[in-house]
């Protein structure tokens, strides 16, 4: 087949579960430790060591929390997506593991998003939550990974789920875009942008240093979670098959 | 030598962490009529359905005169009828009505054969009566009036019997084989003894199930 | 076997011609189908003078959302029967297995679909209105609007029915699934009515209906299709 040539060797090997089992459990520790290191580095440097905004105070400091939560919920998508096209296409399981996994994680990153903008919400606007483009994007994009999860749990059969949760991931794909630009566009024509929270025009390099360790901080943390998950999932789903059994009685 | 239509290599399917069967091969030549035997729960549907390619929950090979169905999917669909276990009958509709948009459906079949082939299954003077009104038999008849109008090589019939009364069973026994000798060719499930006078290949999915459920 | 050879191009012509005339005669022999979504669509419009105000001046802010919103639950209401009862008897299974291509039959009974809801919801459009107390100059840009944004509901309502159609409880899931892809569309069709009503030009928010209504044409079918295939083999 002419696809064979241009597809690395790595990608085949990723379709089996067992090869994806081990090569997740040799990088895991790896991924653990920079994540610990990024995590606690840029939250002691957000929060000790980086500048208050003038205008806002240290409330600002929500912000390396904020921010790569928003960051994570988007990118989680797009994985997931990606993941379910990979899936249809070429029928790869793992691929199906890696949508079913990355849902819920993508949708607690979503919920922290919205729960650190709340919380940012209270002092600079006065109130919990307001009709934001950003925080409303967000609270979209929760309910797309709610839709996602949802089917996923409702369909019995587990191929038949991934399939259906792919095909919605993907129109959901589609959709991000238009959703953010429609909202957006309604949040200019119905307030006039006072303020945004998060695009400052210049910020100063002492405040987005930290703020990139903590963005790169938590995509390690979502590799590492996504691994984990992807582990649990694998094992579950090959149960019946001779290496996870002699993987078992083992232990 | 006659002509291979479907040949299956090495089917495996399981449903709810049971094995239905596994290594399952065998050969449909032109001429042959198979049918599919085994208790209840044993897969006999399933097959049919991996079989007309409604269902991809399996591994293994299905090969059409040939070639990887998947593949040669519209050819093959061309070359098929299927005949589920729901009728796939409008209840609202009448049977002229349903065989006509099975017919828009299947491009190779003469819409105007519908009303002859109606009369075949006994239904001449119900075209115009709408198929909630006519009896569960009749119904099945409405449905199976589509093999007197298909062209196709292939018959994939899933309990084509069920309801149908003695006669009408003989007459369709008796166009299975007519189906067989034209160099067509059938499988199918059914509870009724075949009486068809003619060689009927037998394939048993007991003995073909796993008793372990573990691969 | 003889294999008759006729024109593809004719051959799709006919079938997408042939389902339309059958789900017409579908929906007219069941009749009930085809009402219900209407009667919705006045109800939810009755209840929010009676949950918030009978005030005409608050009542006619309100109208272009309200209206929307309507339209845009009763779309979803109609949404799940689309290929529930094909699944049920089994034509579905006879479609899927058509040698024709599914996108044809897939886009037939979506328009159908459309022109018993999406269409006969803008014709009823203008009653709510008055009854909403919406300003005249209001009513072309809510009916425009509402025919160039009910299409793109059904279309993608389509493909969260033919997601949940193995499904026995499929009623609420598919509103999950279905409503946050929903939110473009009310949008700009809401902001549609809004600007007619104040005398703005209305030309940009169509274009963008229409827009949306292009991209759906596109690539609904495909995903509608993608996913009977998907719901039909468990």
């Amino acid at each position: 087949m002419a696809e064979k040539k241009w597809i690395p060797r790595w990608f085949y090997q990723l379709a089996s579960p067992r090869w994806c089992y081990q090569i997740t459990g040799k990088l895991l520790p790896w991924f653990m430790g920079t994540t610990l290191l990024l995590l606690l580095g840029g939250t002691v440097w957000a929060l000790l060591f980086a500048p208050a905004d003038y205008q806002q105070g240290n409330s600002f400091r929500i912000i390396y929390l904020h921010v790569p939560a928003a960051i994570l919920a988007q990118s989680a998508y797009m994985l997931m997506a990606v993941a379910g096209a990979v899936g249809l296409i070429w029928k790869m399981k793992v691929a199906d593991m890696v949508l079913k996994s990355a849902a819920p994680i993508g949708a607690s990153m979503a919920v922290l998003a919205l729960l650190t903008g709340a919380i940012w919400g209270k002092p600079t606007w006065g109130s919990w939550w307001v009709w934001d483009a950003r925080l409303t994007s967000m609270l979209i994009l929760f309910f797309l990974y709610l839709g996602v999860m949802a089917l996923n749990s409702a369909i019995e059969n587990e191929s038949t789920a991934a399939q259906a949760s792919a095909v919605l991931a993907l129109v959901g794909l589609v959709n991000i875009p238009i959703i953010k630009y429609s909202v957006e566009w309604w949040n200019t024509l119905h307030q006039p942008a006072t303020f945004t929270l998060t695009e400052k025009p210049a910020m100063p390099v002492e405040m987005w240093l930290p703020l990139l360790v903590m963005v790169i901080g938590f995509y390690c943390f979502f590799a590492v979670s996504l691994m984990q998950r992807l582990r649990n999932e694998i094992i579950w789903r090959e149960r019946r098959t001779g290496w996870v059994r002699e993987l078992l009685n083992k232990q | 030598m006659s002509e291979q239509l479907l040949t299956v290599h090495k089917l495996f399917c399981e449903r709810d962490d049971r094995v239905l069967f596994d290594q399952l091969s065998f050969t449909l030549e032109a001429g042959e009529i198979v049918q599919i035997e085994g208790q209840n729960g044993s897969g006999k549907t399933t097959l049919l359905r991996i079989l007309s390619g409604l269902s991809r929950h399996y591994e293994g090979d299905i090969l059409w005169r040939g070639e990887p169905v998947e593949e040669v999917r519209e050819q093959f669909c061309r070359d098929l009828l299927y005949f589920g276990h729901q009728a796939g009958v409008k209840a609202v509709l009448t049977p002229e009505e349903n065989l006509r948009w099975y017919a828009a459906l299947s491009p190779a079949i003469d819409a105007s054969t519908i009303p002859g082939a109606l009369e075949q299954v006994g239904l001449k003077g119900y075209e115009d009566v709408p198929c909630h009104s006519l009896s569960a038999g009749q119904n099945r008849r409405v449905s199976l009036a589509r093999l007197y109008l298909s062209h196709a090589p292939l018959w994939i019939l899933d309990e084509p019997f069920t309801a149908i009364d003695k006669r009408g069973v003989a007459a369709k026994e008796q166009l299975l084989l007519q189906h067989a000798q034209r160099g067509g060719s059938v499988i199918l499930t059914t509870h009724h003894e075949l009486g068809i006078k003619g060689p009927v290949r037998k394939i048993n999915l007991d003995q073909l199930a796993g008793t372990s459920t573990w691969r | 076997m003889e294999m008759k050879t006729n024109s593809g191009q004719q051959g799709i012509g006919c079938l997408f011609v042939a389902t339309c005339r059958r789900e017409c005669l579908l929906s007219f022999r069941r009749k009930s189908d085809l009402v219900n979504p209407l009667i919705f669509f006045l109800m939810v419009a009755t209840l929010f003078p009676l949950g918030v105000s009978p005030d005409p001046g608050f009542l006619a802010q309100l109208a272009p959302g309200v209206v929307w919103v309507a339209a845009l639950l009763a779309t979803l209401l109609s949404m799940d029967a689309l290929f529930r009862s094909d699944y049920e008897d089994g034509s579905l299974e006879q479609l899927l297995l058509s040698p024709q291509p599914l996108f044809i039959v897939v886009l037939a009974k979506v328009v159908t679909h459309w022109m018993m809801t999406g269409l006969a919801l803008t014709l009823m459009a203008p009653l709510l209105g008055m009854m909403l107390f919406l300003p005249a100059e209001g009513v072309p840009g809510l009916m425009l609007s509402l025919l160039l944004g009910t299409p793109t509901l059904s279309l993608v309502g389509a493909i969260g029915a033919a997601l949940t159609v193995g499904l026995k409880k499929g009623g609420v899931l598919i509103s999950l699934l279905v409503l946050p892809l929903y939110i473009p569309v009310l949008i700009f069709g809401s902001s549609a009515v809004q600007a007619a009503v104040t005398g703005l030009p209305l030309g940009g928010y169509l274009a963008l209906l229409g827009a949306l209504l292009a991209l759906a044409l596109v690539l609904a079918p495909l995903a509608i299709s993608a996913a009977l295939r998907i719901s039909i083999s468990s």
